[in-house]
């Protein structure tokens, strides 16, 4: 269970609160979406969720399966099942696509126990997972995002997903990008990791991804905070009526 | 490859502060008093039991080295070295004169296993399938074995310690000795003219490709003592030889100097790949201690249609000045330079590479890569020139530097000459910062900060690590890694 008790967040070099006394529960087996008008704190939620510098959590808490994860660093948190799909992929020239997944994996296994996958277990085991994402291996040989259209480095992420098998994912705007097609290649990606010992939060502006991975829950975020949580049928109000009456309420 | 893997875990193993080779062997030795004067030449020459001729050469050299002053144009910055406070002849007192390998002392073959580098031909030939790797080992003054001999010898390649050459090829060491770096070429290489100890020597025959890869070991071992090695490879018309050369030192607060010189004869349509792995003790955290690297290397791709290509992988070192160079006199002829250079510490690298175009239609092709961390600094200088006569030439440059931290620097230092309107020169150059954004995203996925440093720049060079031989590219990427290891913090 990710369990997020009214958390503050600043960033660390300018006096400048992002997160402002944020609650949030999600039980393993769940899917929770976050919707919220830009600028709001949903990429900040992620990152620091995954340990990124550059913030500074000034009071509240994060415990992910009953531990608190703030001291952990970002490959600690890794190893404990955390993955974030970033808004923005970064690009690593010279670096393979095999060879980046290959080195987190192993990363990974190493830090959780696990023996290291030999190169034709593991080409086997991301092949498959590659096909059904319909990316070519051969943009794996190529440099990990490098030159990748926006739609190829959305797919990516969720291709790292699949092979890092984490617990915990967390996927920022992984819609945005994609066409139609590569929207439901993705979406049933996701739902194919949906199990009971997995907890995900999915942020999006746009309800049409939900159509395809239904979540459990959707919360509304808007400055900072938690204004609204409710069932599916809650993104669809926000499709019509969209944030204004979060935002007087905020102001 | 299982020696590789071997090799990679034997050496992490060595776990010496930072630097993993900087052990000590202790094994009695022979040297020469301490500082340097024409009885000290006659000294070594003597014990070596040279003839007259290589005496009178190296008297030359000292002559003309006596007169001569420090270069001081490189960007490097270190207290003068007093010349006459260092030994200049150490050898293992076991291994006065040549030996075959039942004969070597065993706490040398222990040193080499320690490092990593397989003596044992039979041991050589269990662990790499496919790939074999003749070894010139150099402890000290002196190369205690060479592998591989005699197979080398059936396909008529002479691959021996330089010592051996002028004692059994004295007619190829009196025509090529010197014919690319003349013994007053400059400070360095006058100095190691005068007082060479030993070094690899290479001749491959006429229209033949040369078996398997050579290779030599350097390592430094004993106090206050220089390391002056010299390699003379000859390829002749249309052979092939591929050639690398490894060096390490151990830990020691003082500073140690090493001023090799590298000669390389390319006649027509011959090629030679000569690549180093350089990783001499760097020096400590705070900059005490490390080996001064002064080097000259210079090929001569004296034929039509000949090659000389040279890569190197520098991590070690306090001070780097290296420039290997390529006289490009044939037509039609090429040079290759592929630098990784990796600085860290206190660490001091000006290295580059010229390309001088003499012949017509020459051309010439530089990709070097600096990557500086810590407080150190990094320096590409490198010169591209092209002859009146040399029509046609053709150079492609591209340098870029990966800055680690904000306390490092990196420079390019470019030099262009064209003395004719038909050479076509292209020059890029970029510097770029590792950004914490990328750091972020490799930890992400599980890589520890320092993995991810690696990962990254292991990326940023793999287009000179392509060139490096198979069998060396695991263990380099390796290498990069270790000598990065404390730069982020
Ligand atoms: N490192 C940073 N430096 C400066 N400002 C930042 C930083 N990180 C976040 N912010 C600011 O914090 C606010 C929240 O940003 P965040 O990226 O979390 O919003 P978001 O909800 O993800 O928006 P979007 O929907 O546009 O992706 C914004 O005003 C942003 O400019
Ligand atoms: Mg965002």
């Amino acid at each position: 269970m990710l369990e997020i008790k009214d958390l503050h967040v600043k960033l660390a070099d300018e006096d400048r609160e992002i997160l402002k006394g944020l609650t949030l529960t999600i039980p393993k087996g769940e899917v929770h979406a976050i919707m919220g008008p830009n600028g709001s704190g949903k990429s900040t939620l992620a990152y620091v969720l995954a340990g990124r510098d550059g913030y500074e959590v000034t009071s509240g808490d994060i415990l992910w399966d009953g531990e608190s994860i703030l001291e952990m660093e970002p490959e600690e948190r890794a190893a404990k099942g955390v993955f974030l799909a970033f808004q923005y992929p970064m690009e690593i020239p010279g670096v393979a696509g095999f060879t980046f997944l290959r080195t987190a994996v192993n990363a990974v296994r190493k830090a959780r126990g696990l023996p290291e996958l030999s190169t034709p277990d593991f080409m086997k085991f991301v092949k498959a997972k590659a096909e059904r994402l319909n990316i070519n291996t051969d943009m794996l040989k190529r440099p990990v995002n490098v030159g990748f259209s926006g739609g190829e480095k959305k797919r990516a992420e969720i291709l790292q997903m699949e092979v890092l098998e984490p617990t915990l994912c967390v996927l920022d705007e992984t819609d945005s990008g994609l066409d139609i097609d590569a929207l439901r290649i993705v979406s049933d990606g996701v739902n194919s990791m949906r199990s009971p010992e997995r907890a995900m939060l999915v942020i999006t502006h746009y309800q049409r991804l939900l159509n395809h991975i239904v979540p459990d829950r959707v919360h509304v975020m808007v400055d900072g905070k938690i204004r609204k949580s409710g069932d599916a049928s809650l993104a669809k109000e926000l499709e019509k009526s969209g944030y204004a009456e979060y935002q007087s309420k905020a102001a | 490859m299982p020696a590789v893997q071997e090799t990679i875990e034997q050496v992490r193993k060595i776990d010496v502060d930072q630097y993993k080779y900087g052990f000590e062997t202790k094994i009695d030795t022979v040297k020469a008093p301490k500082g340097l004067s024409e009885d000290i030449v006659r000294f070594i020459s003597e014990k070596k039991g040279e003839p007259a001729w290589m005496l009178e050469w190296r008297l030359e050299a000292y002559r003309r080295w006596v007169n001569m002053t420090e270069p001081t144009w490189a960007k490097v910055d270190y207290p003068k070295i007093d010349f006459n406070d260092l030994y200049y002849y150490a050898a293992p007192k076991s291994t006065e004169g040549p030996k075959s390998l039942d004969e070597v002392d065993p706490e040398l073959l222990a040193t080499y296993e320690k490092l990593g580098i397989p003596l044992r031909e039979r041991e050589v030939l269990a662990g790499v399938q496919g790939a074999r790797v003749a070894v010139d080992a150099v402890f000290d003054s002196v190369s205690v074995v060479t592998t591989f001999k005699d197979e080398l010898k059936k396909a008529g390649v002479i691959f021996c310690s330089m010592s051996e050459a002028v004692r059994e090829h004295p007619e190829l060491i009196k025509k090529y000795l010197g014919s690319v770096v003349p013994q007053g070429d400059n400070f360095y290489a006058a100095l190691n003219a005068a007082v060479f100890s030993d070094g690899s020597f290479v001749y491959v025959p006429e229209g033949v490709r040369c078996p398997m890869e050579l290779s030599t070991y350097f390592r430094i071992n004993e106090k206050q003592t220089g390391q002056f090695e010299r390699t003379l490879i000859i390829a002749e018309k249309g052979s092939y030889v591929s050639y690398l050369e490894g060096c390490t030192a151990p830990m020691r607060d003082e500073h140690q100097l090493h001023a090799a010189v590298v000669e390389l004869i390319a006649l027509d349509d011959a090629e030679i790949k000569y690549s180093t792995v350089q990783n001499w003790y760097p020096g400590d955290k705070n900059g005490k201690g490390g080996i001064y690297n002064f080097v000259t290397k210079r090929g001569d791709c004296r034929g039509d249609r000949s090659k000389i290509s040279w890569t190197q992988v520098e991590t070690g070192s306090a001070i780097t000045w290296k420039y290997p160079s390529c006289i490009l006199r044939g037509n039609e002829s090429r040079g290759e330079f592929y630098s990784i250079a990796v600085s860290n510490g206190w660490q001091q690298v000006d290295s580059g590479t010229k390309m001088i175009h003499l012949g017509k239609n020459s051309s010439s092709r530089i990709i070097s890569k600096g990557i500086a961390a810590g407080h150190s600094q990094n320096t590409y200088r490198g010169l591209v020139s092209a002859h009146r006569k040399a029509t046609g030439a053709r150079n492609f440059t591209n340098c870029d530097s990966l800055l680690i931290g904000d306390k490092c620097g990196a420079h390019t230092v470019p030099y262009i000459e064209a003395k004719n309107n038909t050479a076509h020169f292209e020059h890029e150059a970029t510097t770029s910062k590792i950004s914490d954004d990328t750091l972020f995203y490799c930890r992400q996925r599980g890589l520890s900060q320092e993995e991810a440093v690696a990962l990254v720049v292991n990326g940023f060079v793999r287009d000179v690590l392509q060139q490096l031989p198979m069998e060396f590219m695991a263990e380099t990427q390796k290498l990069i890694g270790i000598s990065l290891e404390g730069s982020v913090g």
